[in-house]
Order: structure tokens, then sequence, then C-alpha cells
């Protein structure tokens, strides 16, 4: 049980599971699942003098995903801290390689910590990868109306064109930017 | 609404609790790890496509089936997702490439960024932070930019 708990599944496992959150969250009482409107309800929720974008009921609205949201921050202790993988990630070897050439080193945690700490947001490496890359997130999934939840399972579950689209997008530039763009910054 | 804070807690605690186990199956099946999203965009290893590949089938069949057996929430509407408008498809396009950016520089989309907070890669607490900036600019910006 406990090694259960401590080892990583494979994505047959995982996968799923994920997919089980869109008719549970129906269920539960008919809400759409998707992750990113958490940031447009924070919005809503925190500011003075707001543009027309955030001018809703929040708390009906978001509240119930809000919450969501919280567990899964809860569901992140328990998972990475309390009942954490001791282990490295075992990704393929051929990444492996191509991340050493780039000259990340830390290879045993989630995140490099060589490149993902709080001492790093101080270099524009730091800044860029975090602070730049979380505005670009949540910008984009603004404008572009979901996420790898929302768009990505929910969109795609429910065979909606727009998010086949989105998901494309993002899938291109992920890749193009992760060739491209990030040799550049590591 | 009116409704006692019990009842409101109530609520929202099996909200709270799908939240936890979906964090949880996130850390288990590793999708919050940079390392993992490098070998996807790298096109060098299967298990994130397998994650894709199996959630959205499990979500379709779903889907399906509670719109087979006509299930309806409290106020009688069938529970469904809601549609999403195609427009001219520019903020698909130009706002979904932005999150894929996005999404290769921190090696981590929205729900991973709540995740890794609580798994102890705190930093991306600054993350979450830049992104609620990120969503307000956009309500800023929203009225000058196609749709």
């Amino acid at each position: 049980m406990m090694e259960w708990l401590t080892r990583p599944w494979p994505w047959y496992v995982a996968g799923p599971l994920f997919g089980l959150a869109v008719p549970v969250l129906l269920l539960l009482g008919n809400r759409a699942f998707g992750i990113s409107s958490n940031f447009r309800h924070i919005c809503a929720a925190c500011l003075p003098r707001r543009a027309a974008f955030f001018r809703y009921d929040w708390w009906k609205v978001g509240g119930w995903n809000l919450v969501f949201a919280a567990g899964i921050l809860v569901g992140g202790v328990l998972g990475g801290w309390i009942f954490g993988n001791p282990d490295p990630v075992a990704i393929s070897s051929q990444t492996t390689a191509d991340l050493q050439a780039l000259g990340v080193q830390d290879f045993s945690g989630l995140h490099p910590r060589d490149l993902f700490s709080w001492s790093e947001l101080l270099g524009l490496r730091g800044l860029l990868l975090v602070v730049v890359g979380g505005f670009l997130v949540g910008f984009g999934t603004a404008y572009g109306g979901g996420c790898t939840s929302g768009h990505g399972i929910s969109g795609l579950a429910s065979f909606q064109l727009p998010s086949l689209l989105a998901v494309i997008s993002f899938f291109a530039a992920g890749i193009l930017s992760t060739y491209f763009l990030l040799p550049l910054i590591l | 609404m009116s409704s006692s804070p019990h009842t409101t807690l109530r609520r929202l605690l099996p909200f709270f609790l799908v939240g936890v186990a979906f964090g949880f199956t996130l850390v288990k099946g590793e999708v919050v790890s940079w390392f993992r999203i490098q070998e996807m965009f790298r096109l060098q290893g299967f298990h994130m496509y397998g994650v894709f590949m199996t959630a959205v089938p499990t979500a379709a069949l779903s889907l399906l089936l509670i719109r087979r057996l006509g299930l309806r929430d409290e106020a009688g509407e069938p529970l469904d997702l809601p549609p999403k408008e195609m427009g001219t498809g520019a903020r698909y396009v130009i706002g979904g490439g932005l999150f894929g950016v996005g999404w290769a520089l921190t090696g981590a989309c929205p729900g991973p960024f709540l995740a890794l907070t609580g798994a102890g890669v705190t930093v991306m607490a600054a993350a979450i932070a830049s992104a609620v900036v990120g969503t307000w600019i956009y309500g800023l910006l929203r009225h000058r930019l196609p749709h």
C-alpha cells in the first residue's frame, strides 16, 4: 500500500483518473472541468475598478473551482511531499542527454532545482522561465479560453472544434519554444 | 443565494476532495514534472501522450453515458459542458500559442502550478501570481484583440 502511494503511476492509471474529473464534476453540480478560469476568478475577486471581463459574481460562478484549486494544492502536498517519490523522474535517456547538453545538472526532483528556485528568480533566466512563462500561461489561457484541462480534456472529450484548434496550437508553440527558445534562455 | 456557512461547506467539500485526488494524481502521474514536459515537447517519450490518449476517451465516454442517461442537475438542466464559440478562431490559435510558449518555459500548466507549489517547488507560487497578472492584462486589452 505504501509503495503504491509513493511510487509514480503509469500513464494508463493517471490518464483515466484525469478523464474521470469531467463526469465527477458534472455529477457534483453540473460544473465544467477547467482550471485556468481560476485566474479570472481571482482577478474578479481582488481587483478594484474591474474591466468588464471581470465584472461578474465570482463566488457564485467560480467559488467551487477556487475550492477545487485549493484541493489540487493540498493534493500536491500529499503526493509530492508526504508520499513523495524519492527517485528521479524516469524520462528517456535521449531527453536526459539533451537536457544535460543544455546545462541542466539536477535531475533529482520533479522540477530541476538549478532552474526553478527563489534565488534563480533574481536572475534573467529564472525571471524568463517563471515570471514571463507564468504571465504567458495566464494571458494565453484567458485569451484562448482554456488550458490543458478545459480545452485538452473537457473540450476534446465533447468534440469541440475550437478546442482541437487550441490544442494543436498549444503543442505547436510548445514544441517550437522547446527547440528554439529554450536553448537561448538556458 | 441564501445559505448558512454550514450548507456552503457541505456543498463545497466534495469539490475540495476531488481537487485533492486530482492534485495527487497530477504528482503521481508525473504530469507536473518539467522533465516529463520536456520529454513530451521533444517527442522522445510516450508517457504524456499516453496520459492524454486515455484521459480524453475516458471523459468522452463518460459524457456520452451521462447524455444517454439524460442526467439533470437540481435546477433541471441537463448535465453537459458549455459549447465554445468558434468566432474567427484567432483566439484559439494566438491565445493557445501564447499558452504553449508559457507551458514550455515553466514546464507546467495551471493545474501543475498549484500541485507543484504544494509539492515543494514553491517558486511556482510566483508563476501563479504572474499568471493572474497575465489574465488581468488580457481583461484590459480584450476589446482590442481579435477573437
